[in-house]
């Protein structure tokens, strides 16, 4: 049957009284059918802003060349690089929500994937723009490419990490794109058949002509999950080619067998993280507290802790790899991050990344909004200090003492870091604004199992033992969407 | 005879529309198709409906982006311009995996996906062939061909019997999307 009762002992995905399939699709759609209101307004021109200093900073990069930043001879990658990794391990989470959590049955991603999906390709375009403006030369990025070239059959080098980057980065995003745009169809369809005049005529031509029979949600379905099946070795393929960019070198630093795991627990935890961030503002903005509720963020907490002690292991292997090898210049490399000219980068990693997200492990903590946002922020800064420790640290001191040298960022470094977070914004504002935020179908098939209401259903029906009623509504204390009083007298 | 094309059942509940399903089979009434506004688990065997092929269709294509990078790479670093870096051997198979492992990935999702959309009839521009505009928003539908099943009046009381809370006579099949 379409429906059953799921356990009590299960915390509620959706909270609020007299739920219906109708009022879901009238909160998700609240923002997409009606017009903006300020707090939107507010935040699209400040991202609108950013995105234009992105714009006039690569376009400056693209005229006057790759001078214009704060590279050197020794320090030949710096911001650039440590920007487009910042912003693949973001974008990882959202294929991690709606493909590994499909697979392992987690239905609390119903409400978040959306979003979490379009978190990512906005960050793989912000990362794809890095690679593009550091080659140097944008019009010749096509170089990487397996084409014969105009000197004779000479072929790309398959060797390199940086050619398989190509493919990983380029598959991804196709592959997250395909993903994303196939979920929103059914969506993209209900707004068709709610709008009217130009709005429908639009809608109609997104929604590819969808019609919710039985055979296309068939259909659809078995894409869903096969696609979930492929994007989920994808996301760690992607991170792991990412850190053999770095790993199959041989500098001091780099040259270690520990990136690949600990470059996806990164992206994962900087991923989780900058989800938080965008759903704990989205959630209060539009009014979406019934359907992200504290379980959600909760949950996301547990994975940010898990995700960040795991990375905080690597750092400590990483050291103790260092001291054991009896390599002196891996010894000197980090005993140079440590202690070195860039020890205030380190240790900023070493706080933001390992120390502050120990606090999850406090359920007052973990369960407060503010502080979470607050921790979200923090961990995403100290991701991006990771990959700045790992990649100018590395660097600036090479094999000959006469060549060292400190890197310091232009007005263009810092511009296009600056406005490649504005363009991220401003996307997400967009999409905000123009399709579903939330997942709706994949919602209403929560109502009639795990919501709030049909678990208070179960509860007064009397055939739930008392001591698991006791534990189920202990457990609904900490959300802030469910009214406590009610619970008082069953 | 009417001008009746569909009888479609509106249904609230998706547990009423299956009791709906059985109802109109009891008395052999053929379903023509149900539109919902989210998957149904468990109505493909109640209507008949046959396994989606598209999985053999996805390893497929995976294992021809498996073979197409191994190929292009071969002839690309072995056959056609084979490199001596440090006498180390052209044919470096584990160098080939991570892009043969991208191919798969990305062939194995666009042919699939590709194959969905073609055989689906979804593109863009398709005009949408829906029957009700609330069929992607809270109202689970059973639609029924009214030339095959002449009882209408038996089938308005079935629908109601199962707790269909709207029925209604389309004399065009679709609504028109002008």
């Amino acid at each position: 049957m379409a429906s059953h009762n799921e356990s009590i002992l299960r915390e509620p995905l959706i909270t609020g009284k007299d739920i219906t399939y109708a009022r879901i699709t009238n909160e998700v759609l609240l923002p997409v059918e009606n017009k903006p209101n300020k707090a939107w307004w507010m935040g699209f021109i400040v991202s609108a802003l950013g995105a234009l200093l992105w714009v006039g900073a690569v376009s400056y990069t693209f005229y006057y060349g790759i001078g214009t930043w704060g590279l050197n001879k020794t320090v030949g990658w710096a911001w650039d690089i440590t920007g487009f990794v910042w912003w693949v391990g973001i974008g990882h989470a959202g294929t991690l929500i709606s493909a590994v959590l499909l697979l392992f049955r987690q239905n609390w991603r119903n409400s978040i994937n959306r979003s979490a999906e379009a978190m990512t390709i906005f960050a793989v375009i912000c990362a794809a723009t890095y690679v593009v403006s550091h080659m140097g030369r944008p019009w010749l990025a096509y170089w990487p490419l397996p084409l014969p070239n105009q000197f004779g059959s000479l072929w790309v080098n398959f060797n390199s990490p940086l050619v398989w980057d190509v493919f990983a980065i380029s598959t991804y995003f196709s592959v997250s794109l395909l993903f994303w745009y196939t979920g929103l169809l059914p969506d993209i369809a209900t707004i068709r058949d709610r709008a009217t005049g130009l709005k429908r005529r639009i809608y109609s031509i997104l929604s590819f002509g969808w019609t919710g029979s039985v055979k296309t949600w068939q259909r659809f379905e078995a894409v869903s999950l096969i696609l979930a099946g492929v994007s989920t070795p994808l996301v760690l393929s992607v991170h792991t080619i990412v850190s053999m960019d770095f790993a199959t070198s041989v500098i001091p630093g780099w040259h270690t067998t520990i990136f690949p795991p600990y470059f996806v627990a990164g992206a994962i935890f900087s991923g989780f993280a900058m989800v938080q961030t965008l759903l704990l503002i989205a959630r209060k903005v539009l009014g979406l507290e019934n359907y992200i509720t504290m379980f959600h963020i909760e949950s996301m907490n547990k994975i940010i802790v898990l995700t960040g002690s795991i990375v905080g292991v690597a750092y400590l292997t990483e050291l103790f790899i260092a001291w054991y090898s009896g390599v002196e210049y891996e010894q000197y490399a980090f005993l140079n991050r440590i202690s070195g000219p860039y020890w205030w980068a380190y240790w900023c990693m070493m706080t933001c990344n390992v120390i502050t997200p120990q606090l999850f492990w406090f359920k007052k903590i973990r369960t407060s909004i503010p502080i979470s946002w607050v921790l979200s922020i923090i961990v995403n800064i100290g991701m991006w200090f990771e990959r700045f420790v790992i990649i100018v640290t590395s660097l600036h001191r090479d094999y000959i003492p006469s060549s060292w040298a400190m890197f310091y960022p232009t007005w263009v470094d810092i511009s296009i870091f600056v406005g490649s977070i504005g363009l991220f914004f401003t996307l997400f504002l967009l999409f905000i604004r123009v399709l579903p935020s939330v997942a709706m179908a994949e919602v209403k098939l929560l109502v009639k199992t795990s919501s709030e209401q049909s678990k208070k259903k179960l509860l007064e029906s009397g055939v739930i033992k008392p001591e698991e009623a006791e534990y189920y509504k202990e457990s609904l204390t900490k959300f802030d969407s469910v009214d406590q009083a009610d619970y008082a007298k069953i | 005879m009417s001008n009746i094309k569909y009888i479609l059942g509106h249904f609230e509940d998706p547990d009423d529309m299956m009791h709906g399903i059985d109802k109109l089979k009891e008395n052999n009434i053929s379903i023509y198709d149900a539109y919902t506004p989210m998957p149904i688990h468990g109505i493909e065997d109640k209507l008949g409906v046959k396994r989606s092929r598209l999985p053999i269709v996805a390893f497929i294509c995976g294992i021809t982006g498996t073979f197409t990078a191994f190929s292009m790479i071969y002839y690309m670093m072995v056959h056609d311009w084979p490199m001596n870096v440090g006498g180390k051997p052209a044919f470096a198979f584990p160098d080939f995996v991570p892009i043969m492992f991208e191919l798969t990935v990305l062939f194995c999702s666009y042919g699939m996906g590709i194959a969905f959309f073609f055989r689906t009839h979804l593109f863009p521009g398709r005009a949408p062939r829906v029957m009700d505009l609330r069929a992607t928003d809270d109202r689970f539908i059973i639609a029924v061909d009214a030339n095959e099943n002449a009882d209408h009046d038996k089938i308005n009381s079935l629908l109601k019997d199962a707790g269909a809370v709207e029925i209604k006579h389309n004399e065009r099949r679709y609504v028109s999307y002008e």
